[in-house]
């Protein structure tokens, strides 16, 4: 109170200065040392699995393979930005799945048709399982982890149920398709490229335009609002029941996106092949930077997060690594991009 | 402790305090909110370090680097909100960090036995078993005076300790106090209330503005002279002139009746278009609850409000806001700000949909209004983009005012507007409130600052108990009418 107010000013203006100064420094430094670090990685990954790596074929792949996580990591974000998790996407794969595949093969349509009204489905069964999650958060206050976990067992119990625990082959060869052909392959036969997977389409337009929903929009700014401050995000007017409800909803579409692929891929529906799928998601969401404290967070940078693991993966498979030891260098692997992060926010934070 | 400084980002909370408890003394310190007190305490209970100044124990010079630290060093600290864990017992909390073991496990047995001890000593009767949560206020305030005695302190900080009292309760905590006096415990008395002092305080130490202004005996001490020490120079603070409120301004906000669940008792009052009316009353009279119903940030159970002789329905912080209603909250961190979005998101999330084309938000538009408030608020900020949480209080605050002038509030409900806030970020912030009074707002300012209640209000209302305790027209409204009507005693 009895400082000098030119003083202060002073100081704070000089600090503000020196720190954007220092911001858009670190920024490049950033963007550089990654750049390198990355290219230097493909190299090695490329000289051990003795040029395996860096070929057409094997980079579709990885595409291919991240594409259920990366859906569903997508949905995931947005639930982690309001502090809040997900664990019942990786069971809503499943009941989306076994349910798609009924419908499908009980509905008399066919062609494009049948695909749409299929994904409209699979879509509106994961919202609708999504809206379940968060009633209870938004009403009563319980906490997600919860109402998520109970609708992870109740999913899976359905899927199974439905299915009588075995796959349901779908009848209809119209979703072959979405899990096996590919986009621009005449305009990329040239180059020797099979083309993109139709999968991998579906993934990249999922990725943008939530993108563009949580950086571009109102629902997406009141979204990283109420996860930087629910109190006062409410208090600028913000209904921040029907954006918290809104954000399970999303994160339940994901799961029927993302469930309609694997369906399409494997041609049935089948109750078991979300297990752990929930965990992943959220691996790709935390690597990706998102705090799991909410009020920050990037769809584009949890794609990364997915590839990154994707790759790891991937690679890992190429030079030979058994099963086991890839969860370990996995779990490890965020574990350290986790704690980078924090140190960096640390020795940045000034 | 001598020469004790310690600073904040933007504000120097205590320049150079220097202050001795003796023995079996109760040596109270008052001041107004935001004079030091509560710095001054958090360093003698390890909760913040000096920067600088030396703090001695019995003639011995220490440092006090956390709590364990005080604690070691004898002194006990009772929080205005009890540190006690809601769910568990009296026993438990009161040997809570210092619990007997046996070998491995608990030793409930001497558990018992030492809290009994401690209260037994303080001849009182507390139920053993019973969980915090359960305890009336009173209850929990003994057995916080229980734990810091069982740690053997000689030194009990006590912050509000009659706040929530009655007064047969507060007679028993001063018969308490008398009682460990004659044991040799030196205590550090905190209190808004001032009637109380002359019963209870030894000596008496005026802080202001972070300095320690006079120490006296407690019987030196009259009220009188206790008051003009408490708000002294800053009666002399410039306040700008309050241009007269129109004899025919229309009554743009009328309360009638209004309760609510969080202390709001049946409350009635009107604003007219320009004038403001301070709210003045101690902390917990539910002033702020008072606000909170009217925006919605609380649901009223009773009453209505009106605005422009129209009666709105406000059940939620959205309908108050369509109401016309800026409410601008008293805890900026907690309420006003999203402290990791940048000043442009801050500026524009109570009226993003004007800033938006269909439900994308227009970045544009949103960089122009939120320019167009950075200059004219005069905020200091490299850019639109800066991260509110890297601004100063001052600055912090008046991005919460730029988010609320963007829309077009009738009605403007500043809950301790000037917290924390430099001198300068102060006068520019009464500065603004003339200019919303020239474009004919209503203003309802709830302040703990007495000079600031009485240099910015047209008329004062009074809270206690959630009502209207007392009313007084500009002229009329003198420091130690309002603080004797807030303290519900009658003014000399």
């Amino acid at each position: 109170m009895s400082a000098e107010p030119q003083d202060v000013k002073a100081a704070l203006d000089a600090s503000s200065d020196q720190g954007r100064a220092k911001r858009s420094r670190n920024g490049i430094v950033r963007a550089v040392v990654a750049t390198v670090a990355f290219l230097a990685l493909v190299v090695v990954v490329d000289f051990f699995s003795h040029g395996d790596f860096l070929t057409a074929g094997n980079l579709t792949n990885v595409l291919r393979q991240i594409t259920y996580n990366a859906i569903l990591a997508v949905g995931q974000t947005f639930v982690i930005i309001t502090a809040g998790i997900d664990l019942s996407v990786g069971s809503l794969i499943e009941l989306t799945g076994v349910v798609m595949a009924q419908f499908a093969n009980a509905s008399g349509l066919d062609g494009p048709l049948l695909v749409i009204a299929t994904t409209v489905v699979g879509v509106l069964v994961g919202c609708g399982a999504g809206l379940v999650n968060a009633l209870p958060v938004v009403r009563l206050n319980l906490p997600p982890f919860i109402t998520t976990l109970a609708m992870m067992l109740m999913a899976r119990g359905l899927a199974f149920k439905l299915s009588h625990g075995q796959p349901v082959p779908l009848n209809s060869t119209a979703f072959d398709a979405l899990g096996t052909d590919y986009a621009f392959h005449d305009l990329l036969a040239p180059l020797g490229l099979p083309g993109i997977p139709w999968a991998v389409m579906v993934m990249l337009a999922v990725v943008i335009v939530f993108a563009v929903v949580l950086n571009r929009t109102r629902f997406g700014r009141y979204v990283l609002a109420l996860g930087g401050n629910e109190e006062a995000a409410r208090l600028a007017g913000i209904n921040v029941r029907v954006v918290k409800t809104f954000v399970y909803v999303i994160s339940g579409g994901c799961a029927g996106i993302a469930g309609m692929l694997l369906m399409a891929r494997f041609a049935s529906g089948s109750p078991q092949t979300g297990i752990g799928s929930e965990l992943q998601s959220i691996a790709a969401v935390v690597v990706g930077g998102t705090s799991l404290m909410g009020g920050r967070g990037s769809v584009v940078a949890t794609f990364f997060g997915a590839l990154l693991i994707g790759v790891l993966n991937n690679v890992m498979n190429l030079v030979n690594v058994e099963s086991y030891t890839q969860d370990i260098v996995l779990g490890a692997v965020i574990l350290l991009a986790v704690m980078a992060e924090e140190i960096r926010k640390r020795v940045f934070a000034h | 402790m001598a020469g004790i400084t310690k600073s904040f980002p933007g504000v120097r909370a205590l320049d150079g305090v220097s202050f001795d408890v003796r023995a079996g003394e109760v040596h109270a310190l008052v001041g107004e909110n935001g004079a030091g007190k509560s710095t001054l305490m958090k360093i003698l209970a390890g909760a913040y370090r000096a920067d600088g100044g030396t703090i001695e124990i019995d003639g011995n010079p220490v440092t006090i680097d956390g709590p364990k630290d005080a604690e070691r060093l004898g002194i006990g600290m009772i929080y205005q909100e009890f540190n006690l864990v809601p769910d568990l017992g009296v026993i438990e909390n009161v040997v809570l960090g210092i619990e007997p073991v046996r070998g491995l496990f608990l030793d409930a047995k001497a558990a018992a036995a030492r809290a009994t001890a401690a209260l037994t000593e303080l001849g009182i009767n507390l139920p053993l078993d019973r969980v915090a949560r359960r305890l009336s206020v009173a209850e929990q305030q003994l057995t916080e005076i229980a734990k810091a005695l069982v740690r053997h302190a000689r030194l009990i900080v006590m912050d509000e300790p009659t706040a929530a009292l009655t007064d047969r309760e507060t007679d028993a905590l001063f018969a308490l106090i008398r009682k460990l006096k004659a044991e040799n415990v030196a205590f550090v008395y905190i209190s808004h209330r001032l009637e109380e002092l002359p019963r209870i305080a030894d000596r008496i130490t005026v802080i202001r503005d972070g300095r320690g202004i006079e120490t006296r005996a407690a019987a030196d001490m009259p009220p009188d002279d206790l008051i003009r020490l408490m708000v002294g120079r800053a009666l002399e603070a410039h306040f700008p002139d309050l241009p007269p409120v129109a004899p025919d301004a229309p009554v743009r906000l009328a309360v009638r009746d209004l309760r609510a669940a969080s202390n709001v008792n049946g409350v009635s009052f009107v604003v007219h278009a320009g004038e403001i009316v301070g709210l003045a009353g101690l902390v917990g009279a539910g002033r702020t609850e008072i606000v909170r119903a009217i925006a919605g940030a609380d649901i009223a159970s009773g009453g209505s409000v009106a605005i422009d002789g129209r009666d709105v329905t406000i059940r939620s912080p959205h309908a108050g806001i369509d109401a016309g209603i800026a409410f601008i909250t008293e805890d900026r961190k907690a309420q006003g700000l999203v402290l990791g979005m940048t000043v442009r998101e801050n500026t524009t999330l109570a009226h993003l949909a004007t800033y938006s084309r269909g439900p994308f938000v227009d970045r544009a538009a949103e960089v122009a209004i939120t320019n167009r408030e950075i200059a004219e608020l005069r905020i200091r900020t490299p850019s639109s983009e800066q991260i509110v949480r890297n601004l100063s209080g001052g600055n912090q605050q008046k991005v919460v005012l730029a988010k609320w002038l963007t829309g077009d509030a009738r009605v403007f409900l500043f809950d301790e507007p000037t917290r924390g806030v430099d001198v300068g970020a102060k006068a520019e912030i009464y500065a603004l409130m003339l200019q919303l009074l020239a474009r004919g707002a209503a203003i309802v300012m709830v302040s703990s600052e007495l000079p600031e209640v009485l240099g910015m209000s047209h008329r004062v209302l009074v809270v206690r108990g959630g009502r209207i305790a007392a009313e007084f027209a500009r002229a009329d409204a003198t420091p130690d009418r309002v603080i004797a009507a807030a303290a519900g005693v009658v003014a000399a």
